[in-house]
Order: C-alpha cells, then structure tokens, then sequence
C-alpha cells in the first residue's frame, strides 16, 4: 500500500527522531511510504487562536502533495483531527474533503489495517500513557473518564503488545496536561501549573517514561521535566515502539547465534 | 465603555498561591469523581443526555409557543406574570412588586438570574434589606463578593476562611473551624431572617409550560423556609428554563444533580403551582438577550444549559484559575460562551481560557457541543476585534509562511540553528513567554525532512 508520510511541523524541526520512527515502522509492515519534502503544517495553530481563514491556504498546500496517497499517516492525533474537522467545511471543494477523511493518525493506521496483530516488540520499560485531549475525546482512541459510552484503549492495546513493558496507571487518567497549542503561551500560568500537575502524577506512579500519540502535549511536559530536572523522559508511542521491535530483533538473533 | 477583562492575568494572580491551586482543584475534581460514580450508576445515562438535549432542542425551536402556553397556564393558576427584557426590566419589576407591598425584609433562594441582573445592588440601594439563603451565597454576600462557582458558591473559601468572617459578621467563636458549629450558627442566624421576612424572592429550575407551574431544586430547603412564610413569593426565571409537559421533567431532575453534586436527586424539589391561600405569587420571565442567542445557530445550544456546573468542575483550567478570575456571573466553558453573546469585547479573552481539551462536551448532561462553540467564538473575536493588529498579523505571517514550503523550511532551519548557538541567556528572556518556567526543545541539527532529503529520498 502507498501511504504518505505526513510530518507536523514542529515534529520536523524539533523532534526527527520521531518521523523516522514512524517512517521506519511504517517500511516495517511493508508499506511503500511517500514523503513530499514540500510538507508544512497542517493549520491549527492559527485555526485555534481565531484565524482559520488564515490556514486555509496552508491546508490546501498539504492536500495538493498527498492527492496520489492512498492513506495519510501522522504521528499526531492532534493535526489528524484538525485536518478531518476541516474536511467538513463548506469552503472546501469536494476533492479536498475527500483527501482529509484519508489522514489517519499512525494509531488509527496500526488498527484499521490490522497491524497491530503483526507487531513484535519487547521491552523493559516502566510507561505511563498520556491520553492527549485530541486523541482521546477529537479521535476517540481511548475511553475518556467523564464519558459512559464505552470505547477500546486502542494506544494502550498497542503498547500492551510490546512484551516486558511495564504500563503505569496514574491517578487521573485523561486529565489535560495544559499545552492546547497557543494557550501554552496566552495563558502560561496555567498551561505550567496542568504540566506540573500532570508530571506529579506520572512521577509518583512510579513512569519512568511518559509517552503519547501527540509529540506536541510531550514537548510541554519535557520543557518543564527539562528545566526543573524531573526524573522522567518523554517518548512518542511510535519511537517506544520502534525500539521496542529493535530490541525484539536483536534478542531474537542472539537467541539464534546459540 | 466596558472594561476588557484579562483572563490570563487573573489566573496567574490565582496561581501564585500553589497550595490554594492545590486545593481548589481537589476539591472541584472530588465532585467530578462523584459525579462519574452517580453516573455511571444509571445504564442508560448516554440516552438520557441525548433526550435531555433533543427537549430542550424542540423547546428552544419553538420558544414562542410554549412560553405563551405556560403565560396561558400560570395565569389561570393565579401567578402573576411579568415580562422582562433586560436586567433592567427585570429589576424594576421586583422592586415595584416590593413597594407596593411596603415589603422591605427580603430572602432570597440561590438564583444565578437575580446574579446576573444585580438584583441584590438593586435593592438595596432603594432601602430594602435583601439575605441571600444558600449557605455558600450566605458567605460570599457577607464577604461582599460574588458566586465563584453556581452550585458551589463559596468553594474558593476555606473553612478557615469562613470562619474569620463568620466571627466578623455574626459574632461566632474565634478561631472555631468546625463545620458543624459553622453551620449551625448560620442557620441559627439565617432562621431569625426567615421568620421577618415579607417576601420571598427564588431562581427556577424548571417552567412546565402544560401545567404552568416551576419546580426549584435546592439541598438545604431554604426555598421553602422562605415561601412558606413570606407573604409574597417573586420568581424569577430564564427564558430558557422551559420544558414542554411534566413527563420531561423526570429526565431532568435525574441529570441535574447527578451532574452537579453526584447525588441522585437534590434534597428538595419543590413544585410551584399557584399561590397559598392570602399569598401572592408572581413570576418574572426574562429575556436579558436571550433571544439574541438564540438567533445564533452556532451558540443556540448554549441556551440548553441548565446550570448543573459540571462543566465547571471537570475544566482542568477553571480548577487551578479559580471562578473568579473569569470576571462573569457564570465562570467556566459554559460561562465562556454565555458571555460573549453579551459583550463580545469584554468577555473576549474567555474563549482562550481553554485547551479545547473536551472534557466539558462529554460531561454536559444536556450535550452542549462546549468546546467547539469556544473555538467558533474564537472564529467571530478573530475577525472582529480590532484591537489586536497584532495577533493578526502574526497569523496572517504564519499562514503565509506555511504555506511556503522553501520559506518555512528556511525559516526553520535559521531558528534551530540560532537556538544553538545562542546562549541561554538570550534564548529564555522575557519575550520568550515558553520559557519562562520551561525549557525549548533541544534543537536538533538535521529536521526530519532534511534527514530523509539526505538518506532516504533515493531509495524511494
């Protein structure tokens, strides 16, 4: 299957690491993946601060070097969300829309196409799982606190399949860690005071590494682990598991060589 | 010229006392885990929310007609009804109700309406003594402030709190903070009011427009302590309060306190039907720009509110900012669609006050799309405020810049690089509002796209 490889912008610059581990999971189950070098953004930023006409344009740029792809993959529930709600807008042509509703967020990507039931991972490590906002209640991957309609854990299912890994239950389990994009700076005492909030959690559960399905709730978390020298580290859920399939490799050719 | 309140700054006010932030948002989230409990006890709770939401949909659409049904109603009950359109109208009713009736010993039921009018202001001024009789309202109007939450009006206070003012107003032990002893002298206190009383002012829960009587939901009785005894009986509603016939109201009463406290049911639901014998019983019916929102399709929903507070408690930024900080009668997510149907300008940093994280949507008992009307206000402040060229600018720079592959990724690449080379003292500055309690990301020398550029792009 061809699928492109869409990369949120703040991901591309800051954090690569990510993009490889979802292009090298992606090669992994086999898929043919297209990467337009001429990918930006996907337009929230701007939409979320009051300016949606404003990403309109950057939007269409996207949709114009994904137009071959069957499926779009993004390491980020956040942007997928974002670019299917606009799908529905009226001011967008019919081609455009159709081309939104085939983004799909690398979770959604692991469960539709059943590779989930082809992953082969294992690892050591102590995990907690921050269930950002969009994934959760925008995507519907997980089973939000507040609501009574039951829904699957998809992200944890994906990490329960890494064998060894050790899933942390924190004390509140879905609760906003305070980036929610512009906010993180319009309202920077607060955004702080909900990373701080959330750290706490997560640290006196007992994580060691606190992952999600959105780079961009982990960059706020990090910066205050980073400038307050918490005893915990950030991962994506993809590079978790693309080092966990490593690992697998390796212990599996070692087991081998006897 | 209204005042443009500052959200941001009010919160960060708030947010200088941690061990207060601490508090407050334990004691908010201990409600919402009760709630989740009460909620989670009645199998069917999704279908009630989407009846409770597909009533008041139907009753909004067809306001007119089930207002003037439940005018017809009342009036053959013998409640007087009165009509209106603004705070102001709504005040002068009261006060004309109270002259003529030479009423100046007043108790009034929590009512988030008479709040939002400024009823108590109102009154006052003309000489007429008015007791709020919810304990928490009790507390804040002694201490000369307004409702920071409207079901728990006081919880920004400590019991300590409480106390030192308690010893203040009404004389009661130094340095006693039991709560037991707290309230008993404030019923003790509350009791003597009661028995003076010459009117009795209360909110409405719920209108039934088939049988032109309102129903009012309270935990302590305080609404029939005051109606029972006062010879006059004002209340005062919200257009919006409506519900067609009685067999909706059952749907509402078992979202309505399970949502607000957890409890299956308020302590008291008191239904109102005509006055007693010698009693008169009058009903003011206000718009106080109702129907404004009700002619914006977006925002119509907001109107299905019935002030349950759920919304509230579950906002992990209306936890640790305190309801204070958001400068309006009704504070939190739904506060912050309210107000800015009623003053775009002034209310304009409240759409912001939100991650946008949805909690408050799937919480609403009656699916109020909250999160989605703050990003659509967000739309309307975006396009219509003046005042921040600049914020404007920096978007319409952004949308251009994204939308420019080769520019963007200059750009990129120049920010990166200058992020490490330039020390730190020039990376975290004051205009760096990021870090000011958080460290940037560490930037890496190659972007993604410059890797996969680099090592990839041949292979595919």
């Amino acid at each position: 299957m061809k699928v492109g490889l869409f990369i949120p912008c703040y991901v591309d610059q800051f954090y690569p690491q990510v993009g490889k581990a979802t292009f090298r999971l992606l090669q992994h189950f086999g898929m043919q993946v297209s990467v337009p070098l001429q990918q930006t953004c996907c337009g929230q930023p701007m939409a979320n601060s009051g300016f949606e006409c404003e990403s309109v344009k950057t939007l269409q740029h996207q949709f114009s070097l994904f137009a071959d792809c069957e499926y779009i993959v993004a390491p980020s529930a956040s942007c997928i969300m974002h670019i299917r709600e606009m799908g529905e807008k009226d001011y967008l042509s019919p081609e455009d829309k159709a081309i939104a509703h085939r983004f799909l967020d690398f979770t959604e990507f692991m469960h539709r196409f059943k590779l989930i039931d082809q992953y082969e991972g294992q690892s050591q490590a102590k995990v907690v799982l921050h269930k950002s906002c969009h994934g959760l209640r925008g995507m519907g991957l997980g089973q939000c606190s507040e609501s009574m309609t039951p829904a699957d854990n998809l992200q944890l299912e994906l990490l329960k399949k890494v064998e060894g890994i050790q899933m942390i239950t924190p004390n509140r389990a879905d609760e906003c860690c305070g980036f929610g994009g512009t906010f993180a700076v319009s309202e920077e005492a607060i955004s702080v005071r909900m990373g701080r909030d959330r750290l706490q959690d997560y640290i006196s559960s007992g994580a060691e590494i606190i992952t999600s399905g959105d780079m961009s709730c982990m960059m706020h978390l990090e910066g205050i682990i980073k400038r307050e020298k918490l005893p915990v580290k950030v991962k994506h859920l993809a590079e978790i598991l693309f080092e966990s399939v490593h690992l697998h490799k390796k212990q599996a050719q070692h087991v081998a060589s006897y | 010229m209204s005042q443009v309140i500052d959200h941001p700054k009010n919160a960060a006010i708030f947010n200088k006392d941690a061990e207060r932030v601490s508090w407050h948002d334990k004691a908010l989230w201990h409600v919402r885990e009760k709630r989740d409990v009460s909620a989670a006890s009645i199998p069917e709770w999704e279908e009630l929310r989407s009846l409770a939401s597909q009533i008041k949909k139907h009753t909004l659409s067809k306001l007119d007609h089930y207002l003037l049904e439940f005018e017809a109603k009342a009036s053959a009950n013998g409640i007087k009804v009165h009509w209106a359109e603004d705070a102001e109208a709504h005040n002068q009713i009261v006060a004309s109700i109270l002259k003529e009736a030479k009423a100046t010993q007043v108790v009034k039921s929590k009512s988030m309406l008479t709040e939002e009018c400024g009823l108590n202001h109102h009154l006052e001024a003309q000489g007429v003594s008015i007791i709020d009789t919810d304990l928490g309202e009790r507390i804040v109007q002694l201490a000369g402030e307004h409702p920071s939450h409207i079901v728990l009006p006081a919880i920004h206070k400590k019991k300590e709190e409480v106390s030192a003012l308690f010893h203040e107003k009404l004389q009661t032990e130094k340095g006693n903070n039991d709560p037991d002893y707290l309230t008993k002298a404030a019923r003790k206190h509350l009791r003597e009011k009661f028995m003076k009383a010459e009117a009795a002012i209360t909110g409405v829960n719920f209108a039934v427009a088939e049988t032109g009587g309102f129903v009012v939901c309270t935990n302590e009785g305080n609404v029939d302590m005051g109606t029972n005894i006062a010879p006059i009986h004002i209340a005062c509603m919200g257009i919006e309060k409506l519900i067609p016939k009685m067999e909706h109201l059952g749907v509402f009463l078992r979202l309505l306190a399970r949502s607000a406290t957890g409890q299956a049911i308020t302590t008291y639901s008191s239904h109102f039907h005509r006055p007693r014998k010698g009693q008169q019983m009058h009903l003011i019916l206000v718009d106080n720009k109702r129907t404004e929102q009700l002619n914006r399709p977006k925002f119509r929903a907001s109107l299905n509110c019935i002030r349950c507070g759920a919304c509230m408690n579950t906002c992990p930024i209306y936890r640790r900012s305190g309801g204070h900080s958001y400068e309006h009668i009704i504070p939190g997510p739904i506060g912050s669609i309210l107000s800015p149907g009623k003053d775009l300008k002034k209310y304009s940093s409240l759409p912001f006050a939100s991650t946008l994280c949805g909690s408050c949507s799937n919480v609403c008992p009656v699916k109020i799309d909250i999160h989605t009307q703050l990003y659509e206000w967000r739309q309307i402040i975006g396009k219509e405020q003046s005042l921040n060229k600049t914020k404007r600018k920096i978007n319409q720079w952004t949308g251009t810049l994204m939308a420019k592959p080769k520019a963007f990724h200059g750009f990129g690449k120049i920010a990166r690089t200058s992020l490490r080379i330039l020390p730190d003292a020039l990376i975290n500055n004051p205009l760096n509002v990021w870090g000011k309690q958080r460290d940037l990301p560490e930037a890496p020398k190659e972007s993604f796209l410059e890797w996969y550029k680099n090592n990839e792009q041949h292979e595919s």
